[in-house]
């Protein structure tokens, strides 16, 4: 063990569907490392089973979401070096999701949202290569396309965190976000095709669930402002639709003047 | 496959099964969170809850709101026929002699419905007074959760007419400083410490009432391409960076005219003289 | 046993990143009913980690980019032992398959005249690569998974499942591919969330699992980089080309040690990063190989003036091909000139004003900021090589991307061998991902159309491998008791003898120390244990993952024994220079035990043979490309004269 190597004290959920609970360890900590290091430092000198996704261990593939000292966030960004060396550490699966084993849950939630959205509809008479877009106009959409779909969004939510009855009818942050990015897409031609997403994420997606308490926005990893810049415009958007009589009414004399 | 993407099947729990729901990670803690997580929300309520104390105590109190040359923000402009004389002032009698209760009350509904309604608002009250939730990744008490699906949460979707009624409640305070660069005897081309509060506090207005995120909507967020209209394009740009403060300027906006009101009511009540630059 | 679940489907894809996904688009496309298996969740594949970009000549920037030129410059990156073909056939549809990505919802970078934005990198002459900031693996990626989505969704509205065509199996592995006599009937499968075994029977396999990297201690490589394809591929009958070409990233975090090998991009250096020594020496300009001497500025001044007008200057030497930069930094730290922590210094921060590094380059930025503490807009980086890449992969054939010797399999993307030589160039990996995944689903969707009757999967092969996969549980010690191997202890002395033994310089005494003691660690591996049970059990998918590493580990270390040459991502320091000759050379490594089974052969003569092949010599008018002077250094004078 090196000079700036430490014990550090560990409290880590085991289990099943059929139960657990947190169980303690106390494992060396280096230089630098990150609280994904050290769970695979225990996996590889104490409990060979636990069982943890990950990918790529920078950030990039948002595999692995977890809970640290209760806060929702990715364990290979998280660093050793901001917690104090006797604080214990307690690393938990995402608890908005039910449980598979140990730090791994069932997030097929997501892929079900997922395949709720309707996807990219393409311009009619537009072919490959002769898309034309201008940077300002591709810049809202393509910050949400940084999503690393960690869903820590989805996690923190507490519209489905603590009401599991909401998941039925809430897409979450995340694909709320989805629907905004579409409809925000310069070539997008849904509304062309008889699809109104802004409708759509209010009637389809329950956009009117979210509260805007923000917390999608302060757990995301990617620094994505979910709700200013995704939620709230979608929120406006879909009252253009609904609760707007101005807009309504503005839209039908253009229509009927064209 | 659990992780697959067939159909769920309808789970059976109970409303409120929230992070102990049965399918969940057996932990039996609300939350787990270590840090100080209730300062903010603690601190958000205690501050709304400061402003709401004073100013229903200023709006009923139907008294030192006028100090020549400075109106308070809460009275202006003055709609009622029990309004002080205000010489030049914003005072237009709509409301005729019937009205008794105190003229700010028929002013202040707007401002109020504005910030009730607004998108900053409306997290730090859900958060700090109906702890819906109180914290992220801190469960909330409450057994069911419709958000703003229904009456009468669903009325905060007409925030933006209130963006629009704040457009010329900020007009009319500015016409208020206009004014506040007279002396005590009408006389222009004078200004006083008062000058410069109402100064402070118009510009924190209208930077709260533009910093709005429906104006940032209007302005150019409801644009599918930004690149054929760059006038509209730039003003975006522009209030999309106050946007970012939108936060901020609340709260500053907020404290300013609560600030603004008791620099009259202290002049009003004689408490104290206006400081005169020149 | 035989109760084990099967599937019938006419496509089976292995791996989702962007090569398998691709092809599961166009095997569905064409009418297959498809499958796709991987190992992690779906949108999860190690193509997110690509950040540069896609390597197309649209001529978005510079109009002068042609197929032609793209086909020159991937030639000269690997030098000269591309399969031409393949490459022929990436230069000329990479443009396509980036123009399609479009139309699937993709929102690349713009031009100010509203195309495609294409930016410079590393051995390629114009600026070429379509890109979304630094995050192009991700914008890809995510591209492709929601024009999956978008096909289920049509499905949904003609059948009623989403699934009816297409289907995505997540977090599941392929253990073996099975087969009836010559041709694929299937793969054997196991669900890694709850252990269960499944067999998908399908005539057509597509292999697209990626590459070898977690063999090696410092990799940018996830850990899905176990060599799996490779692996299953050798285990069917098919051979592996090329093994011993794997290319080191020049470009990789050496501090902190928990992020060492994690990848720095290369635009980096295209955007105007520049490589120095401790002494503060641009030491890149000491390092231009005489091949590309005409091509490279001999400047800092030159250099410089490139980036504003790339049309009258030549291009800095830090924008070599990667193998040329990984050697340069690999010779300054052995020459005592490194940064502190054993790599050498990137700096942007005096190149650029802070703001544009934050937009030209925000995940670097944010990379750094998080793992490092370090500002990249106000110091410079410290990198140094990290195990990124493997050139050699599956022989297939060029257009049809099917394997040889076995039919009804298929490979594309990195576990493919062939396309990219003895070196890729940067950006070339992603287009080679989308024109050949789309090959491998159409030619394996049209190989199932095509047949009258199925290939039937044998009951003993499913037994074998079921028995297989279960070994781990039932790990005894050797006869004196001793406890049974710990698979990660085995996987971290395996990285450190690859990356010790076989890395980026390479010796004849320690590739046959090398070779010694991956015997001893495939003897080791047999009594691989595991505890606990079957459900998402990471110490169990481990000790499976082991045989597929050594496999492919032995073909890189008896691939670089045999190639007594220097040669892209191939160097030996005592065989230092290029020769002539071995370009004509290509070295393919086959099971030594032709049935697929994996006896305890002899430690020594290992498990694999390996055979020499003579290329086919390049079609004429592709010669014609190059002028006589620079053809003379890489081919043979015989080749010449033909």
């Amino acid at each position: 063990m090196s000079a700036s190597s430490y014990d550090a004290r560990f409290k880590v959920w085991r289990g099943d569907p059929g139960g657990g609970g947190l169980e303690d360890f106390k494992v060396e900590v280096n230089e630098g490392e990150v609280v994904l290091d050290i769970v695979h430092r225990l996996q590889a000198t104490q409990v060979p089973d636990l069982a943890v996704r990950w990918n790529c261990k920078a950030g990039k593939c948002g595999s692995c979401s977890a809970e640290i000292n209760g806060r929702p966030r990715l364990m290979c960004m998280t660093r050793m070096s901001v917690f104090e060396r006797d604080e214990v550490i307690t690393v938990t699966p995402l608890r908005a999701f039910p449980v598979v084993r140990d730090l791994v849950t069932d997030v097929g939630f997501n892929y079900t949202k997922a395949r709720d959205v309707p996807a990219f509809v393409p311009p009619a008479g537009v072919g490959p290569g002769e898309y034309r877009m201008q940077q300002a106009d591709v810049d809202r959409s393509q910050e949400f396309r940084k999503c690393i779909e960690c869903f820590l969004c989805q996690d923190t939510c507490h519209v489905v965190r603590d009401h599991e009855e909401n998941k039925g009818a809430f897409a979450g942050p995340r694909f709320l976000m989805r629907v905004a990015e579409l409809d925000m897409h310069p070539l997008d031609a849904a509304a062309e095709s008889g699809l109104d997403r802004k409708r759509a994420a209010q009637e389809e997606h329950g956009l009117g669930y979210c509260n805007i308490t923000k917390c999608c926005t302060e757990v995301c990893p990617e620094g994505i402002k979910i709700t200013d810049n995704a939620l709230i415009p979608l929120k406006e958007r879909a009252v253009d639709r609904k609760y707007d009589p101005l807009v309504w009414l503005g839209n039908k004399i253009r229509r009927r003047g064209e | 496959m659990a992780t697959g993407t067939e159909p769920q099947p309808k789970s059976g729990t109970a409303p409120g099964g929230g992070v102990r729901d049965g399918t969940r990670a057996a932990i039996a803690a609300a939350h787990l969170r270590t840090d100080r997580w209730w300062l903010a929300p603690a601190a958000t309520a205690a501050g709304l809850l400061a402003f709401v104390v004073y100013s229903t105590w200023r709006a009923f109190a139907n008294a030192d709101y006028y100090q020549a040359p400075y109106v308070s923000p809460f009275y202006s402009p003055c709609l009622a026929d029990n309004c002080e004389p205000m010489r030049s002032g914003p005072n237009w009698e709509i409301f005729g002699s019937w009205w008794g209760l105190s003229p700010a009350l028929l002013v202040l509904i707007f401002p109020l419905g504005f910030r009730l309604t607004c998108y900053y608002y409306r997290k730090a009250y859900y958060r700090g007074f109906w702890a819906s939730p109180p914290a992220c990744a801190v469960a909330e008490p409450h057994k069911k959760y419709t958000g703003e699906t229904r009456f009468p949460l669903v009325l905060q979707n007409i925030h933006r007419y209130f963006f629009y009624a704040a457009v010329p409640v900020a007009g009319i305070l500015t016409y208020d400083t206009v004014l506040a660069f007279r002396d005590e005897h009408y006389e222009w081309g004078h200004m006083g410490l008062g000058t410069l509060v109402f100064l402070v506090n118009i510009v924190l207005i209208w930077a709260y009432t533009l910093s709005c995120h429906s104006c940032r909507h209007i302005v150019g967020g409801k644009l599918k391409h930004f690149s054929r209209h760059p006038v509209r394009y730039r003003m975006w740009q522009w209030v999309g960076k106050l946007n970012a403060r939108h936060m901020l300027l609340a709260w500053a906006s907020l404290v300013s005219v609560a600030l603004c009101d008791l620099y009259v009511y202290l002049l009003a009540s004689s408490a104290f003289d206006d400081p005169r630059l020149f | 046993m035989s109760q084990v679940e099967r599937q019938q489907w006419d496509v089976v894809v292995v791996g989702a990143g962007g090569a398998g996904l691709r092809a599961a688009i166009e095997a569905r496309e064409q009418g297959a009913r498809t499958a796709v298996i991987c190992k992690s969740l779906f949108g999860k594949a190690h193509t997110v980690m690509a950040e540069g970009g896609i390597a197309a000549s649209m001529g978005n920037v510079n109009s002068g980019d042609n197929w032609q030129v793209h086909f020159r410059d991937t030639l000269r990156g690997g030098k000269f032992l591309n399969q031409w073909r393949m490459a022929e056939l990436h230069a000329r549809e990479a443009p396509d398959r980036v123009w399609e990505l479009e139309t699937w919802g993709a929102l690349f970078d713009r031009t100010p005249d509203g195309r495609i934005s294409q930016r410079n990198f590393g051995g390629h002459e114009y600026p070429r690569l379509a890109h979304v900031g630094d995050r192009t693996g991700l914008e890809l990626i995510r591209t492709l998974q929601q024009k999956i989505v978008s096909l289920q969704q049509e499905d949904f509205r003609e059948f009623g499942d989403y699934e009816a065509r297409l289907k995505v199996f997540q977090e599941c592995t392929v253990t073996r591919v099975l087969k009836d006599g010559d041709r694929v009937s299937g793969t054997f499968c196991y669900d890694r969330e709850t252990g269960r075994f499944f067999v998908l029977e399908a005539p057509g396999v597509v292999l697209a699992t990626g590459g070898i990297g977690k063999s090696f201690k410092v990799t940018s490589n996830s850990w899905e980089y176990t060599g799996d394809g490779h692996a299953l591929a050798l285990l069917a009958g098919a051979p592996l080309l090329n093994m011993e070409f794997v290319q080191f990233h020049p470009t990789g975090m050496v501090w902190p040690p928990s992020v060492k090998g994690i990848l720095v991009t290369e635009s980096v250096r295209g955007d105007g990063g520049v490589l120095r020594n401790s002494e503060g020496k641009r030491f890149m300009f000491d390092y231009v190989p005489d091949v590309f001497k005409e091509k490279y500025a001999q400047s800092e001044e030159e250099g410089d003036r490139w980036y504003e007008d790339p049309d009258h200057n030549r291009r800095p030497p830090e924008l070599l091909p990667r193998d040329e930069v990984a050697r340069a930094i690999n010779a300054e730290v052995k020459a005592g000139r490194g940064s502190p922590h054993g790599g050498v210094f990137l700096d942007v921060s005096t190149r650029m004003p802070a703001e544009v590094i934050k937009r030209r380059l925000p995940s670097m930025y944010h990379q750094f900021k998080e793992l490092a503490d370090v500002d990249i807009t106000a110091e410079a980086m410290e990198v140094g090589p990290t195990c990124h890449y493997v050139m050699g992969g599956i022989a297939v054939d060029s257009d049809t991307a099917a394997a040889r010797r076995v039919t009804g399999l298929y490979a594309a993307g990195e576990v493919a061998g062939g396309m990219h030589g003895s070196n890729r160039l940067g950006g070339n990996s992603l287009s080679d991902l989308l024109v050949f995944g789309r090959r491998a689903g159409l030619h394996a969707a049209r190989y199932a159309a095509g047949l009258t009757a199925r290939p039937v999967v044998d009951e003993a092969q499913v037994d074998t491998a079921a028995a297989e996969a279960l070994r781990p549980f039932s790990a005894e010690g050797p006869e004196d008791g001793a406890t049974p191997e710990n698979p990660y202890t085995l996987h971290q002395e395996l990285q450190q003898t690859m990356n010790d033994l076989v890395g980026i310089i390479r010796r004849e005494a320690e590739m046959e120390q090398a070779l010694e003691k991956l015997a001893e660690l495939r003897v080791r591996a047999r009594r691989a244990g595991v505890e606990g049970h079957r459900q998402f059990n990471p110490g169990w998918h481990l000790a499976l993952d082991l045989r597929n590493m050594l496999l492919v580990s032995e073909c890189v270390a008896r691939a670089a024994l045999e190639r007594t040459e220097s040669r892209g991502g191939h160097t030996r320091e005592d065989h230092p220079g290029m020769d002539r000759e071995w370009r004509r050379a290509n070295l393919l490594c086959q099971l030594a035990d032709p049935s697929g089974g994996l006896a305890a052969t002899d430690p020594v003569r290992g498990q694999i043979d390996l055979v020499r092949v003579t290329t086919e010599p390049i079609r004429p008018d592709l010669l014609a490309l190059f002028e006589k002077e620079e053809l003379v250094k890489y081919l043979a004078d015989e080749e010449l004269y033909e």
